[in-house]
């Protein structure tokens, strides 16, 4: 019978990384499992894409001057910000089947329970966002990359810091959704974090109105929302307009992905199973 | 030697309901101890206090040597446990669960890692499914696969908590034969939550009968048993008066009792006085149609303790359900 005895401290590191990634291997593997609810998140933004996409509307300021143009990075958003806060709660469901249990009494810290979590929030809604970037280009998205004109130059770099931008978004949301999710004791209130916190989130950061088509005060309320930067940020990486400086996007959203996660990590490592 | 778990006025409060009251315990290396009482006896709190998931109010427990409070860390890679409820992801096979639990648990190495699969997935008859997602799992299949789940990681300790309930009774049978084997093959030390009393008499070495927060009576099944009273033996026979007088000049029977044409006799070590009973009506030339032995059980010793019964509250089938949506609303 082997023997359990007293381990070093190296040893316990890879015990603790190993566990990040099997408790990352298991998001990711329902996430792909649960195949039906992936193409029914995806619908939502396929047809918002689609239908207003295809509306005349025109803000002034916008470069090319189409609507779908400006849409589609807020879409993008959108569903980073819903998939990411899915996987957050998803605590909740872990919780409501008794997994949570399982996962509470090994022998790991934490933290490696957080870390796994939010790398697989992150995981799964990167590729949510990147998903529906590509379906937005045959429904007429003109990618530009960072300046308002393609070129090879542009589109690289764009693309490679919008993906910057979809991990913050992420990484912020997937911290918040914990942090919610461990204050709840049941799934019954996911219902009300989804209609007051998770869609007021999104229709303030200017996903489908730029904020300063706002009224002042409310434009104040969005500037307090996080993805308010995450989708000003894919927009100066996507088609080169942004109305702040992308660094300023950047770091603004840098604080606030580790505000929540610090929050979230906390409130999560207080978590009585019962 | 050092005890595989031991308690000493451990307990727990919940606000004003003290689920578990100054238990003390001693758990022996290798046995397979029983801790048997109705539902809201404090099994399951005293479970989650020696799994780490509670902390005692007060009071002081010992798994393996180490302090359940001092030092969780290491109680966690010494035990394994069986919650009541489900504790599975239905998205997972059966592999991919045992995969994730081993590496949690530090089993680092993968050809040993995927052995050990390999030999607790035949241990619970679970080889052939493995690669099956658990939605497709029966009940007892899951349940099968927590045990499997909970020795994986060479527990030195193993908890059960109700790890039949809502089982029929073919399942049950099968799940105790696992458990016994499972205790001779691996050596394991095993601590079985329950308020089935055969299941506690079948398996358990010894048994701590638990009401109300509190252990109210300690042994072997047997043991206790005794404890409650004699065996009976119930006669059908005719000339039942013969035989009754006949029978109370015996010294090794306690008591006769005659009710038309039966006889009640209470008897020690009843199996082994059926033969002298025959032989006596035989020899007067009796004749008995039926003879009949009543062992006590766990129920009567239970019922002599507390005044009630274990299952008095166990309803229809339905009931696991009920449970289970209770415990999810107390949260």
């Amino acid at each position: 019978m082997n023997k359990p005895s007293v381990l070093t401290t190296r040893q316990n590191t890879f015990r603790e990384l190993d566990a990040v990634y099997v408790l990352w291997l298991r998001e990711v593997r329902r996430f792909f499992r649960l195949r039906s609810r992936v193409i029914g998140s995806l619908g939502m933004p396929f047809f918002l894409l689609l239908f207003l996409g295809l509306a005349p509307v025109s803000f002034p300021g916008m470069p090319t001057g189409r609507y779908i143009d400006l849409l589609a990075p807020g879409i993008i958003g959108m569903v980073l910000l819903f998939s990411s806060m899915g996987a957050g709660t998803s605590v909740l469901w872990d919780r409501e089947f008794g997994f949570l249990k399982e996962i509470m009494v090994a022998p790991i810290s934490r933290t490696s329970i957080v870390l796994g979590k939010i790398g697989g929030g992150i995981t799964t809604s990167l590729f949510q966002g990147l998903l529906i970037l590509a379906l937005a280009l045959p429904l007429g998205f003109k990618l530009t990359g960072i300046s308002a004109t393609p070129s090879l130059p542009s589109l690289t770099l764009g693309f490679l810091l919008a993906l910057i931008y979809m991990l913050l978004i992420g990484i912020t949301f997937v911290g918040l959704g914990l942090a919610f999710a461990s204050k709840m004791s049941d799934i019954h209130g996911f219902q009300l974090i989804w209609n007051f916190l998770v869609f007021p989130v999104f229709l303030l950061s200017g996903a489908l109105i730029p904020v300063d088509m706002f009224p002042r005060w409310l434009q104040g309320v969005a500037y307090a929302d996080p993805l308010t930067y995450g989708v000003d940020g894919l927009r100066g990486c996507l088609v080169g307009f942004s109305q702040f400086a992308l660094w300023f996007d950047f770091f603004i959203l840098l604080g606030c992905s580790i505000l929540t996660v610090g929050l979230g990590t906390y409130l999560f490592s207080r978590v009585e199973v019962d | 030697m050092m005890k595989a778990v031991t308690t000493s006025e451990l307990t727990r409060k919940f606000g004003l309901l003290t689920a578990v009251n100054k238990v003390d315990l001693e758990i022996e290396r290798g046995e397979i101890f029983g801790l048997l009482g109705p539902n809201g006896a404090g099994k399951t709190t005293l479970t989650k206090l020696l799994a780490t998931l509670l902390t005692p109010t007060s009071g002081r427990a010992w798994v393996w040597g180490h302090e359940v409070q001092s030092n969780p860390h290491e109680v966690r890679r010494l035990i394994g446990i069986v919650f009541q409820d489900p504790s599975i992801d239905e998205k997972l096979t059966g592999r991919e669960h045992l995969e994730l639990h081993a590496r949690l648990y530090g089993m680092r190495n993968g050809s040993q890692r995927r052995e050990r699969i390999r030999l607790v997935l035949e241990l619970v008859g679970l080889a052939e499914r493995a690669n099956s997602l658990l939605e497709t799992y029966s009940g007892g299949m899951q349940r099968r696969l927590e045990i499997a789940r909970g020795l994986l990681h060479y527990p030195r300790v193993l908890f059960l908590d109700e790890p039949t309930l809502g089982l029929d009774a073919q399942t049950r049978r099968l799940i105790w034969d696992y458990i016994k084997e499972l205790n001779r093959r691996e050596g394991v030390t095993v601590m079985l939550m329950t308020h089935y009393m055969e299941e506690a008499d079948y398996l358990c070495d010894r048994v701590a009968i638990m009401d109300q927060g509190h252990i109210v009576a300690l042994g072997t099944p047997e043991s206790l048993k005794r404890g409650v009273g004699a065996d009976v033996i119930s006669l059908q026979v005719s000339g039942s008066r013969d035989l009754a007088e006949l029978l109370r000049r015996e010294r090794w029977i306690k008591r006769v009792e005659e009710r038309d044409g039966n006889l009640a006799l209470w008897v020690e070590d009843g199996e082994s006085k059926l033969p002298q009973v025959a032989v006596l009506a035989w020899e007067r030339g009796i004749n008995i149609r039926s003879m009949n032995l009543e062992k006590p059980s766990l129920e009567d010793v239970f019922l002599k303790l507390t005044g009630r019964r274990i299952r008095e509250e166990e309803g229809d089938s339905g009931e696991y359900i009920k449970r289970i949506i209770r415990s999810r609303k107390r949260r």
